[in-house]
């Protein structure tokens, strides 16, 4: 059974189950800088992947997504990230609203949810890499989760940014990747996006003091 | 079973006997290199329990039966395990005696009563060495009950011997989930083995240890089995980790030269895998045994996504 899957496949396997790794690392990380870092690898990974996708299925416009994901979210969005850490000076450990275990138990949890919902969806596809649908969804999942229970700033960009690696995950082993217009225009989307939240950051640290979001729920002035 | 089987069974025995202690000795020379202290002589265990064996035997007053006996019961655990993990050959007469989950329950087995007769004499650090324990224990058996469901599900049998048998004959494939599985494996056995992140072997701190505060009250030769017996673990893990994760190189049926080939691979797998053990303990601290959970929790963690992912990516037909 398993000696019938050829060995390009086997590394996409390979490289989906590091993203799911490394997406369960984000998830666990403590403090800010360490956290970009898994980001950028998360991103290095997945070019990887795509690169193999690219290879095996001679699709051209792959390689040009994966010199895309290099470029952006291996390269650029963790330097303006590491950018805005040094600028705001933020020091402290990132601190979650449950506690690391809770969370890690509640990861598991939704990656079975997304495994098992990705299951039917997969064996439609006859892309040679479906089965690492599952992976992206639960990655996807996982960034999701992050964005809820972390409660700074920057952490909840970098799972936004996360949830956009998973997208991009679904949609190279699902449908060998999206159209380039809508590549690049999501490329473009993030970059933007990072950029307005860097000015936010500011804005937000300006008026409270502190990167915790949680200030925002109050409404009034004081 | 054959008569040579049998004793090819004795051989590897009496080999796990006296190998144990050279690993824990390498294990502590790497250590020392690693860290520019000069090391302690490769035979410093052999000399250890020489020592132990020749001195007297002191017993507390409220010393129970229990507490002479359980130092033989973990030594026999641990000579039992050692004997049903394939060190040599996945032919050997002990080898269908217990099955992987069995083998799990026979460290549990030694686990429980090491923690007993660590409690029997009432001092408080005996009682507290032996609820570190059982945290630690409760919280690394299930991690690896789900690395060896992994290995179970790729070689379709709980038997060690034929896990053994399938994942060395297979043709190289790159399991994500062995992967996972073999992560989750190096964290169990580093809390086991009452090592770096979780333990300290060589600490004299009360307050920080777990295996040094339930022996405490031991003296001579119960002391030697004890710590004999410790050395065995390592060595039941080191050689379980390499039969699961690189078993090449173990002989099969009972032919007289893979058997010999397999003595020199053995200790060469060994004293690479001694030498990294030394690595990771020098580069790692001494975690707050509040954190133990969490570093257990990480190895579960990685045991169910190893178990996951094969049901996800490996099993297509």
């Amino acid at each position: 059974m398993s000696a019938a899957i050829p060995l390009s496949a086997q590394l996409i396997n390979l490289f989906a189950s590091v993203i799911l790794l490394l997406a369960f690392a984000m998830l666990a990380q403590r403090r800010v800088l360490p956290l970009i870092n898994l980001f950028a690898l998360q991103g290095l990974t997945l070019c990887l992947s795509t690169l193999v996708v690219a290879f095996t299925t001679g699709q051209a416009h792959l390689y040009g997504s994966a010199a895309l994901t290099l470029v952006l979210k291996a390269i650029l969005l963790p330097w303006i990230l590491h950018r805005l850490v040094r600028k705001l000076q933020v020091k402290a450990d990132v601190e979650g609203l449950i506690n690391i275990p809770a969370t890690m138990i509640a990861g598991i949890v939704l990656v079975m949810i997304a495994f098992n919902v990705a299951l039917p969806i997969s064996q439609l596809s006859s892309a040679i890499s479906r089965g690492t649908l599952g992976i992206a969804l639960a990655s996807v999942m996982l960034a999701f989760l992050m964005m809820i229970i972390r409660t700074k700033a920057i952490p909840q960009v970098v799972g936004f940014l996360a949830m956009e690696n998973g997208l991009f995950l679904a949609a190279t082993s699902a449908t060998y990747g999206m159209p380039m217009v809508v590549e690049l225009g999501i490329a473009l989307d993030v970059l933007v996006g990072v950029i307005i939240l860097g000015v936010f950051f500011f804005q937000i640290r300006d008026q409270f003091d502190s990167l915790d979001i949680r200030h925002l729920e109050k409404l009034k002035e004081r | 079973m054959s008569f040579s089987g049998l004793l090819w069974q004795l051989f590897a025995i009496v080999l796990a006997l006296a190998l144990a202690p050279l690993l824990t000795g390498w294990v502590n020379q790497c250590r020392a290199w690693m860290q520019n202290r000069s090391a302690p002589p490769l035979l410093q265990p052999y000399y250890m329990l020489h020592k132990l064996f020749l001195k007297d035997v002191v017993l507390a007053h409220g010393a129970s039966h229990l507490f002479r006996f359980a130092p033989f019961v973990v030594f026999g655990c641990m000579v039992l395990a050692c004997a049903i993990i394939p060190t040599l050959s996945t032919d050997l007469p002990l080898a269908p005696a217990a099955d992987t989950i069995a083998l799990v329950g026979v460290f549990g087995l030694a686990r429980i009563f090491i923690s007993l007769a660590a409690m029997d004499i009432g001092t408080s650090f005996g009682s507290l060495g032996g609820r570190r324990e059982m945290l630690v224990g409760f919280l690394a058996e299930p991690a690896l009950l789900m690395v060896i469901f992994t290995t179970a599900m790729i070689s379709q049998s709980t038997s060690v011997a034929t896990i053994v048998e399938t994942l060395a004959h297979r043709d190289f494939i790159i399991y994500p989930s062995m992967a996972f599985a073999g992560i989750a494996f190096t964290f169990v056995s580093f809390a086991e083995n009452a090592r770096v992140p979780v333990d300290n072997p060589a600490t004299h701190l009360e307050l920080t240890m777990i295996h040094e505060a339930m022996i405490l009250e031991y003296s001579g030769r119960h002391l030697a089995l004890i710590e004999w017996a410790a050395g065995l673990k390592l060595y039941a893990y080191s050689c379980l980790g390499l039969a699961l994760f690189f078993p090449w190189g173990i002989a099969e049926g009972d032919s007289m030269f893979g058997l010999l080939l397999a003595i020199p691979v053995l200790v060469a797998k060994l004293a690479i895998g001694g030498a990294l053990l030394a690595g990771i303990e020098s580069v790692n601290a001494k975690v707050r045994i509040f954190r133990a959970p969490e570093f257990l929790g990480t190895a579960f963690l990685f045991a169910v996504l190893g178990l996951l992912v094969r049901l996800l990516l490996e099993t297509r037909v």
